[in-house]
């Protein structure tokens, strides 16, 4: 057992980890984060998409202890003092039914629109190109994130 | 999903430490840089290392640089950061664009270049860039360094002449340095995070000198040595076209599988031959070019 420090959506939390405790089952089980989701558990669907360093990463490939000291932002965070315009234009968009895939695609269109306010339509789906969804069919989610990047 | 086995984790500060440590168990131990691979390995018990050596805090690592000529990429830059890069976007543009291509952002986040060479799959898309651009891959033990050229680099799939006590330190990739212009064409199943299932870089030069190499249509990525031989000195033209087609589906050697058979995948490497000589030529040439993507 190791323990790890992460700021966890602009807090510090500590933590005890194995060497093979895998970061998206420690935001789950053992500090009670269930915005990102389990999925595919091997990078394809987009699921458990956290921000790493401002960056969104899989963190079902990521072990807890790689991220000792760093920082990690999920829904919980980005939506701490209500939601954000993003989140607004998804429910306005009905962009989500299942919202399985949800919090995966906000973290992905958060780093988009942080890096690049104005993304085009193909930049758009680029940055989401990594999240599945299987109810939608995207063309909502895709309009949603374009309304907010035309603000 | 839990991993089912243990095994020890290490942070390395610095390179001499990241190679002390694997020269201690270099059977049993693996590097970790992005782990965009290595996780999935490891969760699904296709290896069970005893020991991780994390290269994510080794400052040298995370460094690209320009000089005389010679682009140097660290052994932890992301495929991210080689997309972010204006060098890199302005003077090597098969690079860039196959950076861009490589599976979905989340992934190009953490997964590296050096890690895309180290898994060595066959379909890995930075591989036709560093055909290119003469690659050098160096590494090092606890005793030597060596540099490895990319021409010798991948011995079969999945396998390279890496030694297991051996890390990559850094990528070198040299500016050409006739006048040239090149292209990355992929073709996956849909736009979007798909693996390649052929790709192929091609790099035209002022005098008449063309490079090709390939991916995803044999068990290592290769240069197209014949189908070069053909055009060098010649015009891009439809006769010449379609000869050094003919030429290069003999030099490759594509299998069927869950992505295309072995016929499309020929089929496509055609394709593609024609179009990166035309979209290379006519930018060599300063012509406006609009990528035309493959389907």
């Amino acid at each position: 057992m190791k323990k790890i420090s992460i700021n966890l959506n602009g807090e510090t939390r500590y933590v005890h980890v194995e060497p093979n405790d895998v970061l998206l089952d420690v935001l789950r089980d053992k500090l009670g984060i269930k915005s990102p989701k389990s999925g595919c558990e091997r990078g394809d669907c987009g699921a458990c998409a956290v921000l790493l360093n401002g960056k969104s990463v899989r963190s079902c490939l990521v072990l807890a202890v790689e991220v000792d000291g760093q920082e990690i932002t999920t829904i919980e965070g980005l939506s701490k003092d209500g939601l954000t315009p993003l989140q607004e234009s998804f429910i306005e968009h009905n962009a989500f039914q299942c919202g399985f895939c949800a919090p995966g695609v906000t973290i992905s269109a958060t780093e988009l629109l942080n890096k690049n306010p104005h993304p085009s339509r193909e930049e758009i789906k680029e940055a989401i190109a990594g999240n599945l969804c299987r109810c939608t069919g995207y063309e909502s989610i895709i309009e949603a994130i374009e309304k907010v990047a035309k603000k | 999903m839990p991993i089912s086995h243990e095994f020890e984790y290490h942070k390395a500060k610095s390179i001499d430490e990241a190679v002390k440590l694997l020269s201690e168990n270099p059977e049993n131990s693996k590097i970790i840089a992005g782990g965009t691979d290595l996780t999935v390995h490891i969760k699904e018990d296709v290896i069970a290392p005893d020991v991780l050596i994390d290269i994510k805090a080794i400052p040298e690592f995370k460094e690209i640089s320009f000089s005389n000529n010679v682009l140097s990429i660290g052994a932890n830059v992301t495929f991210s950061e080689i997309e972010d890069n204006k060098i890199i976007e302005n003077n090597f543009r098969v690079l860039w664009e196959a950076a861009s291509t490589v599976a979905s952002v989340g992934v190009r986040n953490r997964a590296t270049l050096t890690g895309n060479i180290c898994s060595a799959v066959p379909s890995l898309d930075s591989a036709p860039a560093l055909f290119l651009y003469d690659a050098e891959v160096y590494v090092k033990n606890s005793d030597n360094e060596r540099v490895i050229s990319i021409n010798d680099w991948f011995t079969g799939p999945k396998r390279t002449s890496l030694k297991k006590d051996e890390i990559v330190t850094k990528i070198t990739l040299k500016f050409p340095k006739e006048k040239t212009a090149s292209c990355y064409k992929k073709l996956g199943r849909y736009k979007g995070e798909d693996l390649a299932q052929v790709g192929m870089g091609v790099l035209v030069s002022e005098n008449k000198e063309y490079k090709v190499a390939v991916c995803a249509v044999g068990p290592v990525p290769k240069r197209a040595t014949k189908t070069e031989e053909f055009l060098k000195g010649k015009e891009i033209n439809d006769a010449n076209i379609k000869e050094a087609q003919e030429i290069l589906a003999t030099e490759i050697s594509p299998i069927t599988d869950i992505r295309a058979s072995k016929e499309y995948r020929t089929h496509i490497a055609k394709v593609m031959l024609e179009k990166g000589l035309k979209e290379s030529s006519d930018l060599l040439s300063g012509k406006e070019v609009k990528s035309e993507p493959i389907l």
